[in-house]
């Protein structure tokens, strides 16, 4: 008998009436009601929800959420180069085949047996990239590379207990933001200030005349990004961490690992503590939703006291198997609350094991391969946009997948030509022009290996129409 | 109490995996790149030679060289040792609940997956119509004004509250007399901690014979320093403040902000409204109280709601609608910023969503129903096994979606512990329950809650599993502590991991501790 009624909820065991009624029965109530006597009367809600009306079966809900996402115009249609803190990478059929396995996707919490497989899996997302950034210590992700740089330059506060920062000015707004929020608006007595190191105009590197002048014995860390967030790849590290250490501050690097397969580590020029995204180690965009990030550095103690990540640690059973335990925790905000070293919770765990899988299916070669498909094909865009009449590329030379295209020259504004490649199925760089106005009318263009050469034909083609006076 | 349910005959996969670092051979691959194009290699010549010369890598990466199907085997052989919610998890503070696959299949739809943050609005108008979909159902559930979600967890929209806080006492020029934020022994470690980053001084009330914290203790903490009140309600006892409203009128009072974290919104929702108790600013946990999955600890959201008069200083841009269209408004002078990149994790928004429109109001308050009417049952089955406790025995009402539960007897009769317990639950395909945050106000407490998705059946089935491990402590206490006997691994050895000689958290550390190997 169904008649308009709907069927039972299919997400709810217990809504039939006779199992509510024996349920009742055991407990020894009468209603449902009743058992919620704790709540004050005058607290209760006697309203009507108005709330859109329930779509119990899975048909028609499908049909109502594809119709919304259909609105929404992907990167995989048209053809994008957006890159800017979020990238479009290839992504594996086989990291999106292990990442929504249920038993990884339904995981909580567990013990070091039961789930002993994902904790393997965790151990290895921190062993593989310790391999590229060749670091010994790994933390488990945090939710982006924002949040890894500001947990990273509080630990270096800690370490040496000085409150200032030197951070580019060339540094992604959205990272920045959050740099700064981490550490604290200058009302609080615990701030740290965030101090800007200019960039060379003719080279898009740090400038080291000015990182000299603000470098002195209030600097607990200096952090730089390679590449950086206008496309650099910054050649100066070893010089960089020269001065860093001089003047007793951690030298912090953020990288984004898909290019450590052709960039040095930066353990290699100096780097005490790593951060860095992991979007890009086989992560979807998700519009944004595909963030995560990490922290690395030497396996020493007066580092590793300072995380405030869940830390996963090779052990055994007592049985001599390999198995995985957490080290720290007792220093995280779970044992000591707010005695703890910042805070931890839920992160972008399931993230962690795609990538591992990603680091797995590249090896060393795929690495490398990737690293220099990318570096060719950012390359050969930037040649060939820089032919188009009116364009230039601000630093051809020494980036990585990112690079600034000026429009100065064609005497139209970035929003209008992103506007004019939008008509043509196609997603032109960031616009910098208010980030950066010494940069003019200027756009940040992402070229990886998702890109053929086609596709950047068809940019510099469209380019060169949108352009013409 | 005697049990007539058959208890699962389970046993997990052993495959003996090594670790992944020990695998491949050299020269096998799991994924390839083309070479560039010949268009491409001629323009711009040898690639590597693109990077300056003192940023070369000059090593290979100690990656393992495996191919694709090898690499796919292992991962899955991986995933079959996670018991992972494949059993019965009534993991409490989690709200464990069906996760429904056609939000997985959704999310991984190109128009999500492939959608980039930064794409023009027009471009982005289904999304943005979820987002603003779900604020709207969010701000009838809760009474406020402006949802956002980018926070990334639970722990994120609290700290999202401090950032809040101090943004509008900033503006008001109170923010460096204002530097004391109060919460409870029971509120959530994220509460205080977040707090402490955030530059605050942290006042934690203690707990009184009922259960809860006392109004004295709270005027007492009260002051022209107070910030913010961060509390939970119900804690993670089950128990329901029944003075919260007095408390928030108290914080007012001294000019405070009151932020309720709604972790444990199961049992109250549709029952109670955040801004009906007069609080300012509410969370809730998209991936747990809202149908998202847990992923083993995130991707998670935390939807940080608040009311108008706090909502400029929210983290930006924010989906507004406008006309028949939507639009993120960036002009917002008075925002705090970001505490994560961009909107946030979007694909759990979307699962939110989907998850409240499949459940509409109905079904959203038949959940709350039955996750309370769960518990009880629970609670009055546990009751009757040997060697338990309730927390606050003086507090004998019902409790709300979970119960904080005690083993400190069957320990002391039997010598096991709580951790023996979980071991051994895992030997019948049961998820190991959760015990208790720090501190510990109940020894060797336990966590249980069923929420709306476990049936009868299913707590039945662990209730006597609970049974049977009691009856196992008094009578063969040695098949307890010596469990598990039948998952993946045995329990781990007694090594302490906090030793700098000991942990390794990668592979290089563990080559270069244990195995007397320099690493590469």
């Amino acid at each position: 008998m169904r008649g308009n009624a709907p069927g039972a909820h299919p997400y709810m065991a217990n809504a039939l009436p006779e199992t509510k009624q024996a349920m009742l029965a055991e407990i020894g109530a009468r209603s449902i009601e009743e058992l919620f006597h704790q709540i004050p009367a005058d607290h209760r809600f006697r309203g009507e929800l108005k709330l859109p009306a329930a779509m119990r079966s899975e048909a028609e809900l499908k049909r109502h959420l594809l119709g919304l996402l259909r609105r929404n115009r992907s990167c995989e249609e048209n053809l994008s180069f957006l890159g800017a803190g979020c990238w479009q990478h290839h992504v594996p059929a086989i990291v999106d085949e292990i990442a929504g396995r249920s038993e990884f996707l339904t995981s909580v919490w567990g013990t070091s047996s039961s789930d002993h497989g994902r904790n393997q899996a965790w151990f290895e997302f921190t062993s593989q990239l310790a391999e590229l950034v060749r670091m010994d210590f790994v933390g488990l992700p945090v939710y982006s590379w924002g949040c890894a740089a500001g947990h990273a330059l509080r630990m270096a506060s800690r370490l040496n207990g000085r409150r200032e920062v030197l951070v580019p000015r060339a540094t992604c707004p959205e990272r920045l933001s959050v740099i700064r929020n981490y550490c604290e608006p200058e009302q609080m007595e615990s701030h740290i200030k965030v101090t800007l190191v200019d960039y060379q105009p003719g080279n898009g590197r740090l400038d080291l005349a000015d990182l000299k002048r603000k470098l002195g014995p209030d600097i607990a860390a200096v952090y730089i990004e390679v590449p950086g967030y206008l496309g650099t790849i910054e050649s100066q590290g070893a010089e960089i961490a020269r001065m860093a250490r001089a003047a007793g501050a951690e030298m912090i690097v953020g990288v984004d690992p898909i290019s450590l397969g052709v960039l040095a580590a930066p353990a290699d020029y100096g780097a005490d503590i790593v951060v860095g995204t992991t979007q890009t180690l086989g992560i979807h965009m998700f519009a944004g939703g595909g963030l995560g990030g990490f922290i690395a550095s030497r396996d020493e103690d007066r580092y590793a006291r300072e995380y405030p990540t869940l830390n996963v640690s090779i052990t055994s059973s007592v049985k001599g198997e390999p198995a995985f335990g957490l080290s720290l925790l007792h220093q995280s905000s779970y044992g000591l609350r707010d005695k703890g070293k910042d805070w931890t919770g839920n992160s972008t765990y399931l993230w962690a094991i795609a990538s591992a899988v990603y680091m797995s299916a590249l090896g060393p070669a795929g690495f490398r391969e990737v690293g220099e498909l990318i570096l060719a094909q950012s390359h050969f865009a930037a040649k060939r946009i820089a032919s188009v009449p009116g364009l230039s590329v601000a630093w051809p030379g020494g980036f990585f997948k990112e690079f600034v295209v000026r429009f100065d020259g064609t005497g139209k504004s970035v929003a209008a030509i992103n506007r004019a490649l939008a008509a043509k199925g196609i997603f032109g760089g960031k616009d910098l022009s208010a980030e950066f106005p010494e940069l003019g009318q200027s756009a940040l263009y992402c070229v990886t290996e998702i890109h053929s050469a086609e596709d950047i034909e068809r940019l510099v083609g469209a380019l060169a129409e949108v352009v013409r006076p | 109490m005697t049990s007539n349910i058959k208890l699962p005959n389970y046993h997990g996969a052993r495959w003996d995996e090594p670790v992944v670092m020990e695998m491949g051979v050299p020269g096998r691959r799991g994924a390839v790149f083309p070479a560039p194009a010949p268009a491409v290699a001629a323009a711009v010549g040898d690639a590597a030679s693109l990077v300056p010369a003192s940023m070369r890598r000059q090593d290979r990466p100690a990656l393992p060289e495996m191919t694709e199907p090898d690499v796919l085997r292992h991962y899955l052989h991986l995933s079959q040792m996670v018991l992972g919610m494949m059993g019965i998890s009534l993991f409490g503070t989690c709200t464990m609940k069906y996760n429904p696959r056609l939000n997985e299949w959704l999310q991984m739809r190109p128009e999500l997956a492939e959608l980039h943050p930064l794409q023009d609005e027009s471009t982005m108008q289904g999304m943005l119509e979820i987002v603003h979909g779900l604020d709207l159902i969010l701000r009838e559930l809760s009474g406020m004004d402006q949802f956002v979600f980018q926070a990334a967890g639970g722990a994120d929209a609290a700290y999202t509250q401090t950032c809040v806080t101090r943004g509008y006492f900033a503006a008001r020029g109170e923010l460096e007399q204002r530097n004391e934020i109060i919460t409870t022994i029971q509120a959530h470690p994220c509460n205080p901690a977040t707090a402490a980053t955030a530059g605050f001084k942290v006042i934690t009330l203690p707990l009184e014979e009922n259960g809860y914290p006392s109004i004295e203790a709270l005027k007492a903490a009260l002051s022209p320093r107070t910030a913010a009140l961060m509390t939970n309600n119900p804690d993670d006892m089950g128990i329901y403040n029944p003075q919260i409203r007095e408390w928030v009128r108290l914080v007012h009072e001294a000019g405070g902000l009151a932020f309720y974290d709604h972790a444990n919104f199961n049992g109250v929702m549709s029952k109670i409204r955040a801004r009906d108790l007069g609080f300012d600013a509410c969370m809730f946990m998209l991936h747990k109280t809202f149908g998202g999955a847990k992923g083993g600890g995130g991707p998670a959201t935390g939807a940080y709601g608040c009311t108008a008069a706090l909502a400029p200083f929210l983290p930006g841009p924010v989906v507004v609608k406008d006309g028949a269209g939507y639009r993120l408004d960036r002009n917002r002078p008075q925002s705090v910023g970001k505490v994560r990149e961009f909107l946030g994790n979007l694909q759990v928004v979307l699962k939110a969503y989907s998850w409240c429109r499949a459940m509409g109001a109905e079904g959203i308050a038949e959940a709350s129903d039955l996750s309370v009417l769960a518990n009880n049952y629970m609670d009055k089955k546990l009751g009757q096994i040997r060697g338990l406790v309730r927390s606050h025995p003086k507090n004998t009402a019902h409790r709300m979606e979970m119960t904080r539960w005690g083993m400190g007897p069957l320990k002391e009769e039997t010598g096991v512990n709580i951790f023996d317990v979980q071991n051994r639950m895992t030997d019948f395909g049961v998820d190991a329950f959760w015990l208790s945050h720090d501190p510990w106000v109940v020894p060797e407490p336990f966590t249980p809650e069923a929420g709306e998705l476990w049936s009868k059946e299913d707590i039945d089935t662990w209730i006597a599993v609970i049974q049977r491990i009691s009856d196992e402590a008094y009578s063969t206490p040695e098949l307890v502590k010596n469990a598990p006997h039948k998952a993946a691994i045995a329990k781990l050895a007694p090594e302490n991991l906090d030793d700098p000689a000991v942990w390794a958290t990668t592979w290089r550390a563990y080559q270069r501790k244990r195995k007397g190997k320099a690493a590469a």
